[in-house]
């Protein structure tokens, strides 16, 4: 073994906490969407539940809001018949002082099994991974602007079950890269998966050049940017960023970023277009594309319950020796 | 360790003339029963399987495939085999007779499992079970119905395991190999 320990694996590099796409070699990310492909099929079953984490216990601790992840979570957990437990910790102990390390030591101290964690710091799923016992299996459901792993995953579920193969792929991230999770899992992902180029497309305050770093082509035009694409991957566009004098209004946005038919007409006629939701009509995204057919959006939300079903059933069945 | 095992068993049994028992086994089998059962094969070996009877047999129905993945009683310990967890089942299985099909029978846990998993699509109205070895062993109260060949001698340490291989002139053809646990 001549690879650098990751925190995310065991000794035998399997998967024992998903903090990041980052650092992941490829073959444990091909694990990932070959076990998701057993599951996506879960709606033809009459009994849509298998007892893979039977007798499990998993906690979502989401101190950030969320309905779609943590919904889905729920979902998957449950469909592998773990016992789930929702803290809704901004109203809870954390609120009346107690640290995050606190906090943990006492869900622990309650026999659980895996914390699916979403926290608005970047790295609090790796500060809680580092002070848990062996047995307890992290999963990071966003942290701050960092990663956003099972998005990233899913994201390429949804990529490999329309187009195959990633070798040959043109793949444009559009909107808010510098600032989003989303976008950096996925290009994190895209990257280990061989995928040909990857686009960051924004203006400069939201697609800064040093992007280049992390291996895409940065895009300040919306038209070169998406010419001949064969995934569009469009962001959310937050409103905060308006207010933080980066970017000068919506309108501004839709008019020179704004997905709209004539701009979709740019890329390949096969292109797929994602969005992570909840969309943003008429700013990021008209609606007669994420309507349209080329808008795979509806499929990325039901795939991400088979990627988290894969995601929590391989971290909680990889030993963690001491 | 040693490659090859002990005696008594010194070479793996012929897989090509258990098929053709087999095969006349469940031929008269399906024959006795006013409708012919669904076929379904374990995967992967017992789906080989379920493939080469429904084509031998020429069936009207088409066959069906089943995983025992979901159900393992091993998942905490070995995990999920990711190419290995997907039934498909060509029609509604409940109120049908099936002929579970596989290629060893030892522990009787595979079966177990996959017996769970074909109740997850439905309410057989009853499950068969035909094998090409039943190697004794069990750890639970399971039976086949039908089985090629029985061999009780094999060692724990060693599994049979059913190869697949395509011959131009002569089609699949099976072979067992033995293989060190």
């Amino acid at each position: 073994m001549t690879r650098a320990h990751n925190p995310q694996l065991n000794k035998n590099g399997e998967l024992r906490h998903l903090l990041t796409p980052e650092g992941l070699p490829r073959n444990v990310l091909t694990h990932i969407l070959d076990t998701a492909q057993g599951f996506v099929s879960f709606g033809s079953r009459e009994v849509k539940k298998v007892p893979l984490l039977r007798g499990k216990s998993v906690f979502n601790l989401f101190f950030e809001n969320s309905t779609r992840t943590r919904t889905t979570f729920e979902i998957a957990a449950q469909r592998l018949s773990a016992d789930v437990f929702n803290l809704d910790i901004q109203r809870s102990s954390t609120s009346k002082g107690e640290s995050l390390l606190d906090t943990i030591a006492n869900l622990e101290a309650m026999d659980a099994d895996v914390f699916v964690v979403r926290h608005s710091d970047s790295g609090a799923p790796f500060l809680i991974a580092q002070h848990t016992p062996p047995h307890v299996h992290i999963v990071n459901a966003g942290d701050g602007r960092h990663a956003h792993p099972t998005q990233g995953l899913l994201d390429m579920y949804t990529i490999r079950h329309f187009k195959g193969d990633f070798s040959n792929l043109t793949v444009a991230i559009v909107g808010d890269i510098v600032h989003s999770r989303v976008a950096r899992s996925a290009i994190h992902a895209l990257t280990t998966l061989g995928a040909a180029e990857v686009r960051a497309v924004g203006p400069k305050t939201l697609a800064p050049d040093n992007l280049r770093d992390m291996g895409v082509r940065v895009c300040h035009d919306m038209a070169e940017g998406i010419r001949g694409a064969d995934v569009i991957m469009m962001l959310r566009l937050q409103n905060e960023r308006m207010s933080g004098a980066l970017l000068p209004s919506a309108h501004e946005f839709n008019m020179t970023y704004g997905l709209t038919p004539e701009r979709l007409a740019l890329a390949k006629p096969d292109v797929i277009v994602m969005h992570p939701g909840p969309i943003n009509r008429g700013v990021e995204i008209d609606s007669s594309v994420a309507d349209g057919p080329r808008s795979v959006i509806l499929d990325q939300v039901r795939f991400g319950i088979a990627v988290r079903m894969a995601v929590l059933s391989i971290v909680a069945s990889t030993e963690s020796p001491a | 360790m040693p490659s090859t095992p002990a005696s008594p068993i010194a070479a793996p049994p012929d897989a090509e003339a258990l098929y053709a028992q087999l095969l006349a086994q469940v031929r008269n089998s399906v024959a006795a029963q006013a409708e012919p059962p669904l076929l379904i094969g374990i995967y992967s070996g017992g789906a080989w399987l379920a493939q080469r009877l429904h084509a031998d047999l020429q069936l009207a129905q088409p066959y069906g495939v089943v995983s025992s993945t979901f159900h393992r009683d091993d998942f905490a310990t070995r995990g999920l085999h990711p190419s290995a967890n997907r039934t498909a089942l060509p029609v509604p299985i409940a109120d049908q007779a099936v002929l579970l099909i596989d290629d060893v029978l030892h522990t009787g846990r595979t079966i177990r499992a996959a017996m769970n998993e074909l109740f997850d699509f439905g309410r057989p109205a009853r499950i068969d079970l035909a094998v090409l070895v039943d190697r004794g062993g069990r750890e639970l109260p399971i039976c086949p119905q039908i089985a090629a060949t029985t061999l009780l001698d094999l060692p724990d340490e060693v599994s049979l395991a059913l190869l697949r291989d395509e011959d131009v002139l002569e089609g699949i053809r099976f072979r067992f190999d033995l293989v060190s646990k």
